[in-house]
């Protein structure tokens, strides 16, 4: 109570919020007026004055990497374990030529097993889904790809699983510990991704060990807070009789905590899985073969029927993965009657070795079953490939998207990030600060003066600036489509559901499969890189309009029908604004997920950051690669703080808790 | 140690809650109220309780919500570490065992149920029930065997392989209750073990534990909010408010003689006549005239209505139930008991 009332008085000594964030406002303004009367070193840091920040971070990593000899440890590892179970399970899979030198395994026995999971998780449906994903990856010819990225995958979801959980579990017992993680993990959830594979090339070696350890980092932080969320919501009930049954600190961990947290760990093995296969995907930026090498070389060289197969199958997998771990989570032991015999309780696994068995058995003889080979594949890359282009080329087809084009870029676009590269620095700063401390208040707005002072003495100012300017006119064009299609399809329960069920099966495609449709349908342009970020900010925008909207209590929507108001009038004075709160985590979502993708979207041909940090990737200059990294991170932290932190006040002046 | 030594005995037993209870407490002036400490920044959650619980007795410990009776007990069982004051358990300072010789208490000697059972939802009945014994380190065979005498003993045979969500409210504490009775434990706490159940389940789980209690002569803790709950069941009754201790005695005194305005509210509504027993108002026969057929002494007022009206006689003998006379009980003072006096 106490601290709601000192909330609602004046900030500082009188100056009330509002004022301070005119006054900010107002000495921007000011500088940008004065542009022509400055001087130069008011417009933009000159050289001169910026740190060789670059440089000290590669003395830091030579020392690292000479002195203490820390490559050495992580080649062993990546040389020796690593190595070992990625060339495991690359020989079980694809047959790469290692130990055990027993692989491949017929496809048709890993369709058939898929198919029983499927079938012991979730009936016929998913039986379906997992037996038919791999049929069709083989019969379109890509198995052995398609094994190349999962074998990868094999080995870093487990790790990534293992290293979480241990990580969870500290966090969970050290408060000190969770305290210095969670800005760690914070940081690692912002930053681009493909400052996570140089330093894995450089620690770890090029190919998959650099590709799998790159993916487990990636996946980790998910799996820390979900293992400490589910630790921390295990009844006090439960924890005070495993103590009464006399356990010890360790049987307490095992038995008790770890198996009641169940849910909640199954929930982080689902985001593991999922964010695995995105960045495995990815690792084709560091020449990783498999689905998403094949995919960014078909994508470059124009071949769009191959892109689109192989993206087909990349979705296929993903949702999968996806249906197949959510199967899991909700999957609750059933009772077998007492004197069951164990074939019966093990019914699945018993059918799962049989269709192994018999499969491995009959593909000896039929070939087919075994590998398809190149001929005898079903792809139809070139007829798509026909197809696609043939549809672009029609008049219409292609005057509109040529119309969309241009407008954009001549109208819209090009405008406004030239508009943007003209603020001086140190008044776009101003401007951020007062954005930030109107919408989030005191802690926000320091952290953005500091982060972006940061960015700006980085020497990476102009590139920055590209890249916010793609962030934010992606985002704004996809709340033009998302936030009022989010709003019909909470009009009706049906639809909201068909919606939702849209949105969560494209979360779980790989960020990569977004750049299809774009390129597919603009080409190699400016306009393809913000709409592939569009398409892929546009879900989680309408995923949290509709759940805002149909968050907001019921007694309140009927109280304004009973006051007679209309559906608009009900829509913008009651549901709009108690759903706010919810819509921001999801524009805060839409921001980090378009800072993610800007980046990926860079080898399209982009002046950004993206595309420094893409042509770190040929060397070895780390320093640049993380300088680079950092600037893509602050800036996204700096929305994430204070999207949050808006989001959290409003909550809390609106009572939802 | 002999049978007359208290199995649980505490002695001006604090818990506090707040930032640095012990040292508040050290320089805590005597005589501070619940009140008063709150001001200073602590809950008090068990405030200067001495009580002691005899072999095979069941004490029940009252109170409502908040009043600190599930601390008390979870003191006692070393959940909560106490602020001050010693608990003694079968003669043994519960703060002064190390953390294995703890262990090994709960192992061997303590049982317990709660309220919304604490059963691991990952489990089946059978290993549920089997689980302290498996903390113990029993082998797998003799585990079995012993959790599956209990589940018999509870009711519960043929569900043996059923995880707790398949079953009923009822049959889930069933469940509880059996698994803290594996280890065969000499002290049994429970803490509300029926208050999450619907009315009539309640009542038949207060008769099977009434029955098992017959069977197994345990020195019981019971916790509850319900005050007919705690008549029907208690040997003695403890009602606390604000974490202490406001009277402990028989049913049949606490109805009779409150102590304290707070347990005389609770009185008020009460059928005395229900909870009183014919021993209880038999007087010294001080030489006055035995004569005619006694009253058993196990019988309350209200079971002896009739012939309390009926009967002639201004004094009732009283006898136990072997026929031995204790005392005569004065006409007047049951039919006032049972009518009600103003």
């Amino acid at each position: 109570m106490a601290d709601a009332a000192t909330d609602l008085k004046p900030a500082v000594s009188g100056l009330s919020t509002t004022r301070i964030f005119q006054i900010i406002l107002g000495i921007a303004v000011l500088l940008c007026l004065a542009k022509p009367f400055l001087p130069e070193f008011l417009i933009r840091i000159p050289e001169a004055w910026i740190p060789p920040l670059a440089n000290w971070l590669d003395t830091f990593f030579d020392f690292l990497i000479e002195d203490l000899k820390l490559a050495k440890l992580t080649r062993w590892f990546a040389e020796g374990p690593l190595d070992f179970m990625l060339g495991l399970t690359a020989n079980l899979l694809e047959g790469k030529h290692r130990w055990p030198f027993i692989g491949p395994v017929p496809w048709a026995t890993v369709a058939a097993v898929a198919a029983v999971i499927g079938y012991y998780l979730g009936g016929w449906r998913m039986a379906l889904l997992g037996g038919g994903t791999f049929v069709w990856t083989a019969l379109v010819g890509q198995w052995k790809i398609a094994m190349q990225t999962l074998s990868v995958l094999a080995v870093a979801a487990p790790m990534a699983f293992t290293l979480g959980l241990l990580l969870g579990i500290a966090a969970w017992k050290w408060g000190w510990f969770d305290r210095a993680i969670k800005p760690i993990l914070a940081i690692l959830q912002t930053i681009p991704f493909f400052t996570y594979l140089l330093p894995a090339v450089i620690f770890f070696k090029v190919g998959p060990t650099a590709g799998a350890i790159a993916t487990t980092i990636y996946a980790i932080p998910p799996m820390v807070l979900m293992t400490t969320l589910g630790l921390k919501r295990v009844s006090p009930e439960i924890i005070e009789a495993g103590k009464m049954c006399g356990s010890t600190r360790f049987q307490m961990l095992t038995r008790v905590y770890i198996p009641s947290a169940r849910t909640e760990i199954l929930v982080g093995v689902n985001q593991v899985i999922m964010l695995c296969l995105a960045m495995v995907v990815l690792t084709a930026f560091i020449g990783m073969p498999g689905l998403g090498g094949k995919l960014l070389a078909m994508m470059n060289s124009f071949k769009l029927g191959r892109s689109f197969e192989i993206g087909v199958t990349i979705v296929l997998i993903a949702v999968t993965l996806d249906r197949m771990s959510k199967a899991w989570v909700a999957k609750l032991p059933e009772h077998f009657e007492r004197g069951t015999p164990w074939w019966v309780r093990h019914k699945y696994l018993v059918i799962a070795v049989a269709a192994f068995v018999f499969f491995l058995i009959v593909a000896q003889f039929i070939g087919i079953l075994d590998t398809v080979g190149r001929k005898q594949s079903l792809s139809q890359g070139k007829e798509i490939d026909r197809a696609i282009k043939g549809f672009l080329n029609i008049g219409a087809v292609k005057a509109t998207t040529g119309f969309i084009g241009d407008f954009l870029i001549v109208y819209v676009l090009i405008p406004f990030r030239n508009a943007l590269l003209w603020i001086p620095t140190p008044a776009f700063i101003l401007m951020v600060v007062a954005g930030t401390y109107w919408l989030g208040g005191k802690r926000p707005a320091i952290f953005a003066a500091i982060f972006f002072t940061v960015v700006a003495f980085s020497g990476w100012w102009d590139r920055s600036v590209i890249t916010l300017y793609a962030v934010i006119s992606a985002v704004i064009l996809s709340m033009f489509i998302g936030i009022p299609l989010g709003i019909f399809a909470a009009r009706s329960e049906k639809w909201a559901n068909r919606i939702l069920l849209v949105c969560d099966t494209a979360q779980t495609f790989p960020s990569f499969i977004y750049l299809l449709p774009a390129i597919m349908l603009f080409g190699v342009s400016d306009v393809t890189v913000v709409l592939s970020i569009v398409i892929f900010t546009t879900v989680p925008l309408t995923r949290y309009t509709i759940e805002g909207l149909r968050g907001v209590p019921g007694e309140m929507t009927e109280a304004a029908d009973m006051s007679g108001s209309t559906r608009r009038q009900k829509l913008v004075s009651v549901q709009l604004p108690l759903a706010l709160p919810t819509m921001a985590v999801g524009f805060n979502q839409a921001i980090m997920f378009a800072f993610f993708m800007v980046i990926i979207a860079a080898f399209i041909g982009t002046q950004d950051l993206g595309q420094e940090l893409q042509r770190t990737l040929a060397g070895t200059d780390l320093g640049k690669n993380f300088v680079l990294g950092m600037n893509v991170s602050l800036m996204a932290l700096t929305f994430d703080l204070t999207i949050m932190s808006w989001a959290e006040k409003r909550k809390k002046l609106l009572g939802l808790g | 140690m002999n049978d007359q030594s208290p199995v649980i005995s505490c002695k001006n037993v604090w818990k506090l809650f707040g930032p640095n209870p012990k040292q508040y407490l050290s320089q805590m002036s005597a005589g501070r109220t619940f009140d008063e400490i709150r001001a200073d920044g602590y809950i008090a959650g068990v405030h200067d309780v001495s009580i002691e619980v005899g072999r095979g007795e069941m004490l029940v410990i009252m109170g409502l919500s908040g009043s600190g009776k599930s601390t008390l007990v979870r003191c006692f069982s070393r959940l909560h570490e106490i602020t001050g004051g010693t608990i003694e358990v079968e003669g043994q300072d519960v703060m002064a065992l190390s953390e294995k010789e703890l262990i090994d208490l709960r192992r061997s000697k303590m049982g317990m149920v709660f309220q919304s059972f604490g059963l691991l939802p990952h489990r089946t009945v059978l290993d549920n029930v089997a689980f302290p014994l498996e903390m113990r380190g029993q082998d797998k065979h003799d585990r079995r065997e012993r959790a599956l005498e209990v589940v018999k003993l509870v009711g519960l045979e043929g569900r043996e392989e059923y995880f707790p969500r398949e079953l009923s409210g009822g049959q889930q504490q069933r469940v509880g209750i059996a698994r803290s009775l594996a280890i065969e434990p000499d002290i049994w706490f429970l803490d509300e073990p029926f208050s999450a159940l619907d009315p009539l389940i309640r009542r038949e789980m207060q008769d099977e534990f009434l029955r098992l209690q017959e069977m197994l002569g345990k020195t019981i803790v019971f916790i509850t909010h319900d005050f007919d709950e705690a008549l029907r069941l208690a040997d003695r009754i403890a009602i606390m408010k604000d974490g202490a201790v406001e009277q402990c005695d028989t049913p049949d005194q606490i109805v009779l003689n409150p102590q304290t305005p707070y347990v005389r509210k609770f009185t008020e509504e009460i059928e005395k006549s229900r909870v009183v027993h014919a021993r209880v108002l038999a007087n010294p026969v001080n030489g006055a005239s035995i004569e005619g057929e006694p009253v058993r002494a196990g019988h309350t007022i209200l079971q002896l209505a009739r012939q309390l009206v009926d009967d002639p006689r201004e004094e009732l003998p009283v006898a136990d139930r072997h026929g031995k006379l204790i005392g005569i009980m004065n006409r007047q003072e049951a039919l006032d008991v049972l009518l009600g006096k103003d």
